[in-house]
């Protein structure tokens, strides 16, 4: 038995439209805040995990928080690296590698402008997919998750209309966040009507493009004696990846989540049905119906059945999305931290509007590069 | 060397070496006959280090397949097909669609699309 491990501080930085900050004070701004919650400081920060900040981003981030930390790690794994990264900071605290460990990122690629789809210029350079794939103009990453929504669509009579509902529920909880970005009603119709980008993939299946990030603190049960807030228990943790060129993913129908969903439920002895709330990684409406499946929260095929009974919405059986998700609340550029903050605020029964009744058990499922990358955390409040 | 085009990848060299007389090639394994696409230094299947260059059929079904409605290339006017191929042989590839439209589990067959100053890029189109 391993000894617990909490989330005892989290915090958003500023979201949206971000003009008069950059990454790297967004990202020290977010990590104070966290640092309240828990009821630590600066120099408690032994461990520091980044992703998305630059070259040696751990390294880049510690300087400026004025970190000399014994436990450091970049990994890159998309926007689940932050799933990841608690999987790694419970390894490592475990290990007694370091105590306190900060998660961070921030991002301003809505004011940046740097949102480029086609993957880069079609240079025949040394990267494999910059002679396979981008010569083709493959959107990056929306043509990868449109060629998924289209064989699933085809290997399991998937609908159009059973993906819009989930950007239909993200949008409904959207409605109940002061803080979402996109609040304006959202009918199945108008998502059906949208402009195609990459079919079938039309605008509303696609999540957004802003400017944001935040801060979480992973540490032991001792030092969460000094939270502020209610810790949050890290029940479960895993990882996993498929492939990066979609020509090698090894089943278009089922992500790394059927690896990571199992091992992190195993990890925490739950089962999908203990399951009180969930923070699907919504980059596009595709995502989430993977999520559903590959975690077991129904059969694999009837993900698209399964939403359209309306069970992700306010009210419904499995709370899903309920910041608003990337599809209606913020994404910027990587969802993963911002999953997990939901999670917890949603265990402590801090989201007002759109809090789920006695929330218990949460789950944050992170997603990312071309459908690539999953990490799945298990939290519960104890 | 002019003829390498500007690719500057040794160990896809092979691939658009044949491409530039229209021919379309992956990786067989020598001992146990996997075909693999892209390249590697040893077998997926089988961990063997010898593999040659083979060239295949041409013929595959569609895997999956994304209609772009989005300007991301000057040469690319939209809309159109971008498709997952299984090629006979068992490799999986990106590939564009010329001619009609098609859907998956569609039979197509390469063509090939000149470019300027690279090897052509294999495309399909559905057969009858």
């Amino acid at each position: 038995m391993t000894a617990p491990l909490y989330i005892t501080g989290v915090a958003e930085t500023p979201l949206g439209e971000v003009p008069d900050e950059n990454e790297l004070s967004m990202v020290a701004k977010a990590t104070r805040e966290a640092l309240a919650e828990a009821g630590l400081k600066r120099r408690d920060i032994d461990g520091v995990f980044v992703n998305y900040m630059g070259e040696e981003g751990s390294v880049q981030v510690a300087e400026y928080l004025g970190i000399q930390p014994r436990y450091s790690d970049s990994s890159d794994l998309g926007g689940a690296a932050f799933e990841a990264q608690v999987h790694h900071a419970m390894a490592a605290i475990q290990a007694g590698f370091c105590e306190v460990a900060l998660i961070a990122y921030a991002s301003r690629q809505r004011s940046r402008r740097a949102r480029s789809l086609s993957g880069s210029a079609p240079v025949m350079g040394v990267p494999i997919m910059h002679q396979l794939e981008v010569p083709y103009g493959l959107p990056s990453p929306i043509g990868r998750y449109a060629l998924i929504a289209a064989r699933h669509m085809h290997q399991y009579g998937t609908t159009r209309a059973q993906l819009a509902e989930i950007a239909v529920a993200a949008r409904l909880w959207a409605q109940k966040n002061p803080k979402a970005w996109s609040r304006d009603p959202l009918s199945i119709d108008d998502v059906l009507n949208a402009r195609p980008i990459s079919e079938p993939l039309h605008r509303n299946d696609i999540c957004l493009v802003t400017d944001g990030g935040g801060a979480a603190i992973v540490t032991t049960a001792a030092r969460a004696r000094d939270a502020a807030r209610t810790p949050i228990r890290i029940l479960g943790a895993a990882e996993s990846h498929t492939h990066w060129h979609i020509s090698q993913m090894p089943d278009l129908t089922v992500s790394a989540g059927a690896r990571s969903g199992p091992e992190a439920f195993a990890m925490a002895g739950i089962t999908a049905s203990d399951v009180d709330v969930f923070q699907p990684y919504d980059s596009f409406t595709i995502t989430v119906l993977l999520a559903l499946e590959d975690l077991g929260f129904c059969k694999k095929g009837e993900g698209g059945p399964f939403v359209a009974a309306g069970h992700l919405r306010p009210g419904g059986k499995l709370p899903s999305m309920t910041s608003g998700g990337g599809l209606s609340y913020n994404h910027p550029g990587a969802l993963g931290l911002l999953l997990l903050i939901e999670a917890v605020r949603q265990l402590r029964g801090e989201a007002g509007e759109r809090q789920v009744p006695n929330a218990r058990i949460g789950v944050a499922h992170g997603v990312g590069g071309l459908l690539s990358t999953a990490g799945t955390v298990v939290l519960a409040r104890e | 060397m002019s003829d390498r085009m500007q690719i500057d990848d040794p160990v896809l060299w092979p691939y658009w070496e044949a491409a530039q007389r229209h021919e379309l090639k992956v990786q067989r394994c020598q001992a146990c006959g996997h075909h693999q696409h892209y390249p590697r230094p040893f077998c997926l299947e089988c961990d063997h280090d010898a593999l040659d260059w083979v060239a295949v059929s041409g013929r595959g079904t569609v895997h999956s397949v994304t209609t772009v409605h989005i300007q991301l290339l000057p040469e690319l006017k939209p809309p159109y097909q971008v498709a997952l191929i299984d090629l006979a042989e068992g490799p999986r590839l990106v590939a564009g669609i010329t001619g009609p439209a098609c859907a998956i589990g569609d039979a197509v067959s390469v063509v090939w699309r000149e470019r300027d100053g690279l090897p052509p890029l294999p495309d399909f189109t559905t057969v009858a």
